[in-house]
Order: structure tokens, then C-alpha cells, then sequence
């Protein structure tokens, strides 16, 4: 059964339509990549899943349950976990604090956090600093770190290497794997390099439209689909 | 020592001397000043709690006061002036005080904050019109004058001596007066004590989550609308306690001491000048502002006579000009502290580590 389904989502923000039609599954475990190039609908399709935007018509189902047009903080109390494009961290707040907030009890499961500063050494050297004061890396594993203090069925991650040197790149993938060993992952990426690596299933979504879906073995073999679906920008 | 640390310490002394007050500076409008101070500062508090900790901003705090005053001064004035009717009169007061918060909380927390703003301006006038109007409730434009309980009346002799006269300690008559200030203070601190544990508790980062980034608080789980009329009836519920507490030791309530928007101003600005989103920069803003209303005048004529020989001057330092040199110092005040007294100086500790 698959974790999280779109079925026909049309998102309109304004009097722009930016979603036509955008139906993918999403199987539970693994790394889902949602590819397309910038404007193609990507961060207003994870939005849609949240609740930041309601699409109309259209349905998100995840496990079993409807979940469109409820509160955002419902969905994510249901176990979805959102670590936006800009990282969205509390600048004003420390590390730790971000990080309380993560929990919805106030405390911290000790092995999970154990886990997280394995992943992110940074984190616990920075623990008691300011969230402004890390760089744009640190910030960034700090969101995904939220992401996964507390047990997520679904975390949704928006363009994480976008902005980041190449060796935190290499490390935020290395992180996904791990993480996606107990949750899955739904990533949006313009990075094929990146998202081939880590990605099992995959979609291409291109002017508010899915264009193409399958496995990522399957569309990295196939040069010839790459070209059409994603042309030259990616 | 760090901003943070100096701001901490400056108002734990005026804490010290308000604690000391009565001893340390002994005549009547001393410690009507002292009174005031206390009060203002958990009514500047609560406020800081919206506007500083969460981003509302309500023209209604002064409303809520009144009703905690008028709650109390209504039950002392028409039922009697014991306990039982004090304690009913703030009880009555804080429940409306909370149950018109929820309301306004629920039904416009959701729309854009300048809308808010204007609802809120518009249940405070609603408030004072009714006030004023039903004159036989509340005493209309003259206000009440009632008495409180005997504890607090100034000829009560709490410790007599062998003559039956009043003990007097460092020459400080024990009487109902010096109770009366003492309820004020322990009421004030205990309130501020527990404003301070609520910020740093996880109730209050999650505040300042809010304030940061409401998007992203409710991104990760919290209904932003249920924290935000939380928040907006806990400090209705500490603003109509300030407003109890405040007509017992006036012994008088009326809408110039419990409604008026004089009063909603001087909130503002005492949060202004503290520093927003401190609290400890309420206690700095109202103590400032409260001393400069009762003491400029004073200081002014003082130096008026100093410099009487000066061509000019005396007349600018006139006494009767006192408003505009106030004017002046927070003119002075936004240039050279634009985050407020105490945000400014606990922002410098940030900024060096």
C-alpha cells in the first residue's frame, strides 16, 4: 500500500493556476524524488501536503486517511515533517530550543538525539547558540534534524542542497540514506546527480503536470527519457 | 557584565527598592509612586506578553484592567467591604476579563493584525461608553470611592505597643496603609515572578517560534490561532488582576484610573521604552516612566532656580513645560535605544557571544 497518494491535485495561489493535474504515490520506506525545474510546481506541490495552500478539487490520502484541507498542524501532528527550501529555522532561538519545539512532548527520546548528533556533529557542538549564527549548512541540517527528533512516518524536503558546498552535499546525502533506512523520505530536487543517488521511485513533474513516473533505475538507464522530460536544465 | 546580566540586575534592584519603599523614602506620594510602580509594571508585562512574545498587538489591555478595577470596586462599593466581596468582586472581574478575551480571541485572532488592532480599539470604547453610562452600576464619569477591607484602612494599628500606640519601625508607622502597599507589592511580584517562568518555559519558546515564523510553527505541529488566544487571555486574566489589585489600594475607581486610553498610552510606551519581548524591559519602562510623570515637574523647578540668573533658560526649564521635555527624552530615547532600554542592551551580549 502505498504511504501517501495525490490523486488529480489542482492548486491555484491567486488567480494563477500553478498545479494542473498532479496524481503520484508515494510507497512507504525509501527516497521518493520529485524532480522538474524551477517554477515547474515542485515547492507548491509539498505546500499542497502540508496545508499551506488547498488545492481544489483534488485529494491527498496518506496512510488510508484524507487529509486535504486540514489544519496544517494536524497534518503535521499525523506524522508528516516539513523541511522547507529556506530552511525555516527560528533565528532568535537556539539550537536547542528549535529543537525542543520539535518534540511535542518537550523532551528528547535519548537515542534519537543520540542519532541525530551522530549524523550532525555541528549540532552538538552549536547546541546552545543562536539558530542565526549557524551557516547556511548547519542551518539546514538543523531543519532536517527537526524533521527527525521525533518519529515521522513522512518527511517532505525541499531542495537541500540548493545554496551548499559540495562536501555538505555529499554529507546531507549520506544523512538521507540513513534516515530513509526507518522513514521515508518525499525529496524534491533540480540536482539529478544528487536525487540519482538517493532516490528508488521518482516523478518528474513539469508545468503543474506529472510528465512522467517510474523507477529511478529505469530513468537514469534511459538517457533518451532524461532528455525529453527534463531537457537541458537540469 | 553582559547587557543581559546589567538589564537582570537593574531590576532586581527596583524590585529591592520597591520591597524597601515605605522605609527608604518615607512620605505619601512616595509611595503612591512605589504603588503605581508595582502595578504598572505587571500591567506593562502582560502586554509585553502580546505585543513583545507573540506579535499582537490590542488596543483592549486597558479594557481588561478596568474590568478586574470595576469588578472589585463594583462588589466593595455595593455589597460591603469584607473579604468575601473583594474576593468576588475580582473573581467576577477576572472571568469576564477572560471570557471576553477568548471570544475576541477566537473570532479575530484569524484575520490580519491591523484588523485585530481596530477590534480591539473598538470593544476598549465600547467598554468606557458603558462605563461612563451605566452610572448606577459604576458610578459614571465620577467613578466610586469605597471602602476596602479593614486590614487596609490607614487608622488599622497592625502591632500596638503597651500604650496601645502603633508600633513604629525605623519610624514607619505599622498601620493598614503599609499593609495595603505590601498587598500591592506581593500581589505585583508574585504575578511578574510567574509572567518570567512562563517565557521560559517551552510554552514560551514556542511563542517566540510564532512570533518568528507563524508558517513554520504550525508547519511543525502548533495551531498558531489556539497559542495566540491562550496567550491573549492569560494576560487579560494578569491585566484584570492588576486592575483588583489597583482599586483596592486607590479605594477609588473611576474611568480616568481604570479605562482611559491615557492609560493604554502609557502601556505603550513603557513597553516601548523598556523593550519589547524582555519582560524584564516592562519592570526598566514602567518605573522610568511612572518616575518621570510624578518627578519631572519637581526636578524641573529645581533646575529652573538653579539657572534663574540665565537669560532664557529658566523659562524652558519651567515646571509647566514639563510635557514637552518629556516629549523630548523619548524622542531621545527611539534614536538612541530603537529596540527599547533593555532589548537594546541584552541584544549587545548577543552580538558579541
Amino acid at each position: 500500500m502505498s504511504l501517501l497518494t495525490l490523486d488529480h491535485l489542482k492548486t491555484s495561489i491567486g488567480q494563477y493556476h500553478v498545479l494542473h493535474d498532479v496524481s503520484f504515490s508515494v510507497p512507504e520506506g525509501g527516497v521518493f524524488v520529485l524532480l522538474g525545474r524551477n517554477g515547474a510546481g515542485k515547492t507548491t506541490t509539498l505546500r499542497s501536503i502540508m496545508g499551506l495552500w488547498q488545492p481544489s478539487p483534488g485529494s491527498i490520502t496518506f496512510r488510508g486517511d484524507d487529509i486535504t484541507g486540514l489544519h496544517t498542524s494536524d497534518i503535521a501532528r499525523r506524522g508528516i515533517a516539513y523541511v522547507p527550501e529556506n530552511m525555516g529555522v527560528f533565528g532568535g532561538l537556539t539550537v536547542a530550543e528549535n529543537m525542543v519545539l520539535a518534540t511535542h512532548t518537550g523532551r528528547f527520546d535519548r537515542a534519537r538525539l543520540k542519532r541525530v548528533y551522530e549524523l550532525f556533529p555541528a549540532l552538538e557542538r552549536f547546541w546552545d547558540k543562536p539558530a542565526w549564527s549557524l551557516s547556511g549548512g548547519q542551518k539546514q541540517m538543523l531543519s532536517v534534524a527537526r524533521a527527525i527528533i521525533e518519529e515521522r512516518a513522512l518527511i517532505l524536503i525541499d531542495e537541500p542542497t540548493k545554496g551548499l558546498a559540495p562536501s555538505i552535499v555529499e554529507a546531507m546525502g549520506d544523512a538521507f540514506v540513513e534516515i530513509s533506512d526507518s522513514t521515508t523520505i518525499l525529496l524534491v530536487e533540480q540536482n539529478f546527480q544528487f536525487a540519482k543517488r538517493l532516490g528508488r521511485d521518482m516523478a518528474v513533474i513539469d508545468d503543474g503536470r506529472i510528465v512522467h513516473s517510474g523507477t529511478m533505475a529505469d530513468f537514469a538507464a534511459n538517457q533518451a527519457l532524461q532528455d525529453q522530460v527534463l531537457g537541458l536544465s537540469v | 557584565m553582559t547587557g543581559s546580566k546589567f538589564i537582570k540586575t537593574v531590576v532586581l534592584l527596583i524590585w529591592a527598592a520597591l520591597l524597601f519603599a515605605p522605609f527608604l523614602f518615607q512620605d505619601v506620594r512616595s509611595i503612591e509612586v512605589a504603588a503605581r510602580i508595582c502595578i504598572f509594571i505587571v500591567l506593562v508585562a502582560s502586554y509585553d506578553l502580546l505585543i513583545g512574545y507573540t506579535g499582537i498587538v490590542s488596543f483592549a489591555h486597558v479594557m481588561f484592567f478596568g474590568m478586574g478595577a470595576y469588578g472589585t470596586a463594583i462588589a466593595l462599593d455595593h455589597i460591603g467591604n469584607g473579604w468575601g466581596p473583594l474576593a468576588l468582586g475580582t473573581l467576577c472581574g477576572l472571568v469576564v476579563a477572560v471570557a471576553l478575551a477568548a471570544l475576541i480571541g477566537l473570532l479575530s485572532l484569524r484575520v490580519k493584525a491591523i484588523f485585530f488592532a481596530m477590534i480591539t480599539l473598538a470593544a476598549a470604547s465600547v467598554m468606557l461608553v458603558l462605563a461612563v453610562q451605566l452610572s448606577g452600576f459604576t458610578g459614571g464619569e465620577d467613578g466610586m470611592t469605597y471602602r476596602t477591607p479593614d486590614l487596609f484602612k490607614t487608622a488599622t494599628k497592625l502591632w500596638t505597643d503597651a500604650d496601645g500606640k502603633v508600633v513604629r519601625i525605623a519610624d514607619v508607622k505599622l498601620n493598614g496603609k503599609l499593609a495595603a502597599y505590601y498587598m500591592v507589592f506581593a500581589v505585583s511580584a508574585v504575578l511578574f515572578w510567574l509572567m518570567l517562568r512562563m517565557v521560559a518555559s517551552p510554552v514560551g519558546t514556542v511563542l517566540q517560534a510564532i512570533r518568528e515564523n507563524e508558517a513554520r510553527a504550525e508547519g511543525i505541529g502548533y495551531r498558531v490561532v489556539a497559542y495566540r488566544t491562550a496567550v491573549f487571555c492569560i494576560a487579560a486574566a494578569v491585566a484584570s488582576l492588576a486592575g483588583s489589585v489597583y482599586a483596592v489600594w486607590l479605594k477609588y475607581t473611576g474611568p480616568e484610573t481604570a479605562l482611559s486610553f491615557d492609560i493604554m498610552i502609557d502601556i505603550l510606551l513603557m513597553v516601548v521604552i523598556g523593550g519589547m519581548g524582555t519582560l524584564w524591559g516592562a519592570a526598566i519602562g514602567a518605573t522610568l516612566l511612572v518616575l518621570a510623570q510624578y518627578y519631572l515637574r519637581d526636578l524641573m523647578g529645581v533646575a529652573a532656580e538653579a539657572v534663574s540668573g540665565v537669560p532664557l533658560l529658566p523659562d524652558l526649564l519651567n515646571p509647566d513645560r514639563w510635557l514637552l521635555w518629556l516629549g523630548i527624552c523619548f524622542i531621545l530615547l527611539v534614536y538612541f535605544f530603537p529596540r527599547g532600554i533593555a532589548g537594546t542592551a541584552m541584544a549587545r551580549r548577543s552580538v558579541k557571544g
